[in-house]
């Protein structure tokens, strides 16, 4: 644990306003008769970067997945940005277009170019003119640091340059919430690093992050909160220093034992 | 690299180059070993290949050069070869061709019109050009949203004021469409702008065509169904069954995949009960039971029901060869499509059908080529496409018994068609090939 210490020291911590982001009251979602998510109550602020981890199963990519509405939750509320989710289309449009989702699996469009990638959301969502549509893109391009790739198709880079043109093209719709889910889960180790550098960097910015993902070193460097969920509820929530060096619950124990432990 | 020492330590001072390939395995040389004679058995294998083919062209060929091109009659054909090259020794009529050239390509349309399918048919050209090839000048556009029109009037004739006000119609609905989506919502604009140019179609174009006919009497001279056939009709068949199959399989393809019981059964329903039917028998619908059910004196004209009918059948492959396209697409695009916040139909006009239809090329391509030889089987209704005409041509006693001229001809310009179908299909999918 000599390696927290120096992590510690180097966090920024810029601050997170009192105005509420995401408020998630009672919700239960079921996947036929499997209740995949149980009671879940959370409240994000503006401006927070909250970790979620959990074993696999424990719902943690659905909980997000509600978010933005890929899952449909059947019982209790989820406030985005003052807007409720319900059935209403409406509703759900304004709420895709506030809030960026990244995906284990990139998902980017392989039949469009980087650019094209980028632009695409921003030119028939949000109505930009083109020419300012790919202005806005090469900046995020640069940001994640591979504007020379935008004439080139999602096919012809590596998965951790994917997974950052990803990120650039949820950041062209501007959206004021984030979601990761397990973004680096599907990289090779050497590229996990470019992906992450990324992801601080936007956090550092004080954007408001909802991560789903395995990599603690990540969590101790950045995160305001550390989540942890297991059987579809959230088990234990904590500043990340206190989660890692002092868990409470058993099975947080047992899980830190064991993705910290070799 | 183990040595004497048995030490398993191993450290690569310097990285090995770039080496050509060994010279035995490159060029014709290599080719050939590789692909011809790579063993006894491949070798065997070839040279009676070679034989095989150099036996067919040699009976093939002479026959075909050898062939007659100025005779009245098959009698007259053979006359001309016995003299020439001997008796027995066979050589093709090709004079049927000639002869019947015409026939084979307009039917009994009026020959002193046949500007109008040869116009009709660059049109097409000039329509289809820019939808295959992207590099072409947009402005070509033009033609392809004017040919459905100007194509029918060219072919059929009559007042010109039935394409224009058939084309009046798609304008008064898109103008439906914008007045209302714009008041109320989109899926409200779309309902009226298609209730407005139906309504405009079925009750008001026929008095306002007579109005216009009867104040500016332009028009061509009106060519009967009856009289279409041969290549012509083949192609107006095939054009339009292509044309219209293909979306109305993407509507149909989406249906069965929505979400709502009711399209989603209509569309499945209506795909099970085409497959399950042969294409001749929906013919026969269209040709003898289809007058049953109309009211009486209804005017409707054969080959478009027999259009609807291909078009149709068609169609309900079309959809599950875009299922297929559909269905290959990973579920992260859909979802990446809605957490972008893009509509239903704007995903999938921008992220699904782009890619599902890319798969779906050889399938779709295959549909298309499928249908556009199907055309033949309307021989059998008693429309004479060019088999309809070779049946005719044989029936008539001075071309009684020729065979393979005929057919030989049919089926080399259907392969024309077909073949070039398939090559662009071969061209679009390496187009679209984007590196993954």
């Amino acid at each position: 644990m000599s390696e927290l210490a120096t992590r510690e020291s180097d966090r920024s911590q810029p601050a997170v306003s009192d105005e509420v982001a995401i408020e998630i009251i009672n919700m239960n979602k079921w996947y036929g008769a499997f209740h995949v998510l149980r009671d879940i109550n959370l409240t994000v602020n503006r401006g927070e970067r909250i970790v979620i981890c959990g074993p696999s199963g424990s719902g943690k990519s659905t909980l997000i997945r509600c978010i933005n509405r890929l899952e449909e939750h059947q019982e209790g509320t989820i406030i985005v940005d003052g807007t409720e989710l319900s059935s209403d289309l409406k509703n759900i449009d304004k709420i895709r277009r506030e809030v960026g989702m990244v995906f284990q699996h990139f998902n980017l469009f392989p039949h469009l170019t980087i650019m094209q990638n980028c632009t695409l959301a921003p030119i028939w969502v949000r109505k930009t003119p083109k020419k300012e549509a790919e202005e806005n893109a090469m900046r995020y391009l640069e940001k994640v640091k591979i504007p020379e790739q935008a004439d080139k198709y999602p096919g012809q880079l590596s998965g951790g340059q994917q997974q950052r043109v990803a990120i650039a093209r949820s950041l062209c719709m501007e959206p004021r919430i984030m979601l990761f889910d397990e973004p680096t889960s599907a990289l090779d180790p050497e590229m996990i690093k470019e992906v992450l550098d990324t992801m601080i960097e936007l956090a550092e910015e004080g954007k408001t992050m909802l991560v789903v993902t395995h990599e603690m070193g990540f969590a101790r460097q950045v995160a305001d909160r550390v989540i942890f969920m297991d059987q579809g509820q959230i088990v234990e929530q904590n500043e990340p220093e206190e989660f890692f060096n002092n868990p409470k619950s058993e099975r947080t124990k047992l899980f830190l034992s064991q993705i910290l432990g070799h | 690299m183990a040595t004497a020492d048995k030490s398993i330590a191993y450290v690569r001072t310097e990285m090995v180059g770039e080496k050509p390939p060994p010279p035995a395995s490159t060029g014709i040389i290599g080719w050939m070993r590789q692909n011809l004679f790579s063993d006894i058995l491949s070798t065997i294998l070839t040279l009676v290949a070679i034989y095989l083919i150099y036996a067919i062209l040699a009976g093939v060929l002479p026959w075909m050069f050898r062939g007659v091109w100025n005779a009245g009659s098959l009698n007259e054909c053979r006359e001309i070869l016995a003299e020439e090259y001997g008796e027995g020794v066979g050589g093709a009529c090709w004079a049927v061709i000639r002869e019947r050239f015409w026939q084979l390509m307009y039917g009994f349309y009026p020959s002193n019109q046949y500007w109008r399918p040869n116009m009709a048919f660059i049109l097409l050209i000039a329509a289809i050009a820019p939808v295959l090839f992207e590099k072409l000048p947009r402005w070509m556009i033009v033609f392809t949203i004017a040919v459905p029109f100007v194509g029918p009037w060219l072919l059929w004739g009559g007042t010109i004021w039935v394409p224009v006000v058939a084309f009046a119609g798609f304008v008064i609905g898109v103008l439906v469409n914008r007045l209302v989506a714009n008041a109320t919502s989109s899926l409200l604009g779309l309902i009226a702008g298609v209730l407005a140019a139906i309504v405009w179609w079925l009750l008001l174009a026929g008095p306002v065509v007579n109005a216009l006919a009867s104040v500016v009497p332009l028009g061509l001279e009106p060519v009967a169904s009856r009289n279409f056939g041969g290549f012509m009709l083949a192609i107006t068949l095939g054009v339009t069954g292509i044309a219209l199959s293909f979306p109305l399989g993407i509507v149909l393809a989406l249906g069965r995949q929505s979400n709502l019981v009711i399209v989603k059964s209509l569309c499945v329903g209506f795909i099970e009960f085409i497959r399950g039917v042969p294409l001749i028998t929906l013919l026969f619908v269209a040709s003898v039971l289809l007058n049953y059910f109309l009211p009486k004196g209804t005017q409707f004209d054969i080959i478009l029901r027999v259009m609807i009918m291909i078009t149709l059948f068609a169609a309900a492959y079309m959809a599950e060869v875009i299922r297929g396209g559909l269905a290959a697409l990973p579920k992260g695009q859909y979802e990446a499509a809605d957490a972008l916040g893009l509509t239903y139909w704007q995903a999938q006009r921008l992220i699904i059908m782009p890619q599902a239809l890319k798969i779906a090329i050889p399938g779709i391509v295959s549909t298309f080529i499928g249908l556009f030889k199907d055309t033949t089987l309307v021989s059998i209704i008693g429309l004479s496409d060019p088999i309809g005409w070779a049946k005719l041509i044989q029936a008539n006693s001075e071309w009684n018994g020729i065979v393979w001229e005929l057919y030989g001809f049919i089926a080399f310009v259907f392969f024309l068609f077909c073949f070039s179908m398939g090559r662009y299909s071969m061209y679009l999918e390496r187009k679209l090939q984007t590196g993954h």
